[in-house]
């Protein structure tokens, strides 16, 4: 494989909720790719798709509901849609891991943090007891936790917000995936800690070199974080490019109309 | 320009104790008692060949006698020593009740689980099979198997088993279908953990509270069910003593000998309030119900 042949290739992936009478059609034939080291960027209202493009791309669906998937998601040139439940099992937080939306619910209430991320090691890795203590410890501390060596024996509900999204991004980067999926990870938090994460999620695809799927529906979000934008609506995408070129000359109505959406801070025009 | 209050930084007098940490004092009392209980039990009944005065079932010439120094309790109809017969006879009634219900809550939380979290034609198999053995007379059940197999105390022991998996599973089933709902299961799944890890990680432990409380109920209801098998003559076979048997051939002579009746009787009461204690303790303690 060349250095430059895309990680991830999605064409025409569809994602269809079966629900009793009738079928809603949630992602309508997207294609993307994400090439090695790329921080790509998802930018849309909510209900258009994002997530669920997201969570297809692992054939994850939201419990309790029925997604049928059409297309291809090409993972180093193996069709994730393809593989049997144990193939992709072995891909979930191994190759490409995910980080969600609220850290307050994420994490399991009843074990450490430390438990949490020795079980994400013992399921994906061969290393020794002691060596996956010491990981977890290492972990912890790169997500920036401080005195991580005492806090690994601490419950989710001794850390604060962004403590808990660090902790899972932790869990997520364990094994060193090729591709970390963020799924809008910090709506949740207030703008320093948001400010934060997002500082956090540079730094360690810098580190580690994996490539980064950043979801959001804002556009101030994705600003400093990714090379490439695209913009969601309804399903499909409206509109793919750099993101400064999308940020200086939005081709499509709607990527203006979300542009316009964010709010400008105007004290220095004079008395409101 | 805008003002500050440094006074607001100054805490809050905390508020009185609400009425729901009360509740739950009163929760750890009861749960204490009946825990206390249930280790005199555990004590009394294990100890039995040390502690019983005579062998249960030595016969002697002493028929219906009173309460003595030799018969703290007298003796029944065929002069054994009604104390001795007591402690012997609520090791087999606790042994047939903590087995029997064991059974039913390892059976229970399988069914439960595979249903509730796997849901689709699994839930629907199980649950309707379940439904069918849930439909029947806890009492009637029990009755028609151990009558049909023969009162050993391994058949009693499966049929009170399968008599409460039904009440089990679901009581696990239930919270199971909101818990797998929850973000840190998807989390868990979205980053690759298997099955069996999330359920038994993650899915178990949120479930556990119900599942203590209800076991503990269920266990109550199994002493009652045992003796009164045992009381019906479907008890464990003649030569061993249980408290069912004792009270039925006691009955007829209660006027005579009052303490060959009430003897078993307070041990009946005694061991079902220990497990009605510990129920309730634990349901005000966990903070079953009123939690969604």
């Amino acid at each position: 494989m060349t250095a430059d042949a895309p990680l991830l290739e999605v064409r025409d992936l569809a994602a269809r909720f079966v629900a009793r009478a009738e079928t809603v059609e949630a992602v309508r034939g997207i294609s993307f790719d994400i090439r090695p080291g790329e921080a790509v960027g998802f930018v849309g209202e909510s209900g258009c798709g994002k997530s669920v493009t997201a969570r297809a791309i692992l054939r994850l669906a939201p419990e309790g509901s029925t997604v049928a998937l059409s297309g291809s998601v090409r993972y180093r040139g193996q069709d994730l849609l393809a593989l049997s439940e144990r193939a992709i099992r072995a891909v979930r937080g191994r190759r490409i891991a995910m980080v969600f939306q609220d850290p307050m619910t994420s994490l399991n209430p009843v074990m450490t943090v430390g438990a949490q991320i020795e079980d994400m090691l013992r399921e994906h890795t061969d290393l020794s007891r002691t060596a996956i203590r010491e990981r977890a410890v290492e972990l912890l501390d790169q997500v920036g936790i401080e005195n991580a060596r005492a806090r690994v024996h601490d419950h989710p509900h001794q850390f604060s917000g962004g403590m808990r999204q660090r902790v899972l991004i932790a869990i997520a980067i364990s094994c060193n995936p090729d591709l970390l999926i963020a799924d809008e990870p910090t709506t949740a938090l207030d703008v320093i800690v948001q400010a934060q994460i997002l500082r956090l999620l540079l730094r360690l695809r810098e580190q580690m070199g994996m490539s980064l799927m950043l979801i959001t529906h804002d556009f101030g979000v994705v600003a400093g974080m990714v090379e490439r934008v695209n913009v969601m609506y309804r399903g499909r995408i409206v509109e793919t490019g750099e993101v400064d070129r999308v940020f200086a000359a939005p081709a499509h109505p709607y990527t203006r109309a979300l542009l316009d959406a964010v709010p400008r801070l105007a004290i220095a025009r004079g008395p409101a | 320009m805008s003002e500050t209050r440094p006074e607001a930084f100054e805490a809050e007098a905390p508020a009185a104790a609400p009425r729901a940490l009360r509740r739950r004092a009163g929760g750890w009392l009861v749960l204490g008692l009946g825990l206390a209980m249930l280790v005199t039990i555990v004590l009394v009944t294990t100890l039995a060949p040390l502690l019983a005065p005579f062998d249960p079932s030595a016969t002697s010439m002493n028929s219906l006698d009173g309460p003595s120094a030799r018969h703290w309790l007298g003796t029944d109809l065929i002069g054994r020593d009604v104390l001795s017969r007591l402690l012997w006879g609520g090791r087999t009634t606790l042994l047939i009740t903590l087995v029997a219900v064991a059974i039913a809550l390892a059976a229970g939380l399988v069914l439960g689980l595979l249903s509730g979290y796997l849901g689709g034609w699994v839930d629907q198999v199980v649950m309707r099979v379940l439904d069918v053995v849930f439909a029947f007379p806890v009492f009637l059940l029990a009755i028609a198997v151990v009558a049909a197999l023969g009162p050993t105390v391994p058949n009693l022991i499966m049929t009170i088993a399968i008599v409460y998996t039904p009440a089990m599973a679901r009581v696990v089933r239930g919270p199971v279908l909101s818990v797998k709902r929850w973000d840190h299961v998807e989390a868990a799944r979205s980053v690759g953990m298997s099955e069996v890890r999330i359920v038994t990680r993650h899915v178990l432990p949120m479930v556990a509270s119900p599942i203590v409380v209800e076991t503990s109920l269920t266990l109550a209801q199994t002493i009652f069910t045992v003796t009164a098998l045992s009381f019906l003559g479907l008890g464990p076979p003649p030569p061993d003593p249980n408290w069912g048997g004792m009270l039925a051939e006691a009955r007829q002579f209660m006027e005579l000998a009052p303490l060959t009746v009430l003897g078993p009787a307070a041990a009946i009461v005694f061991a079902t309030l220990t497990f009605i204690l510990i129920a309730n303790g634990l349901r005000e303690v966990l903070d079953v119900g009123s939690r969604r």
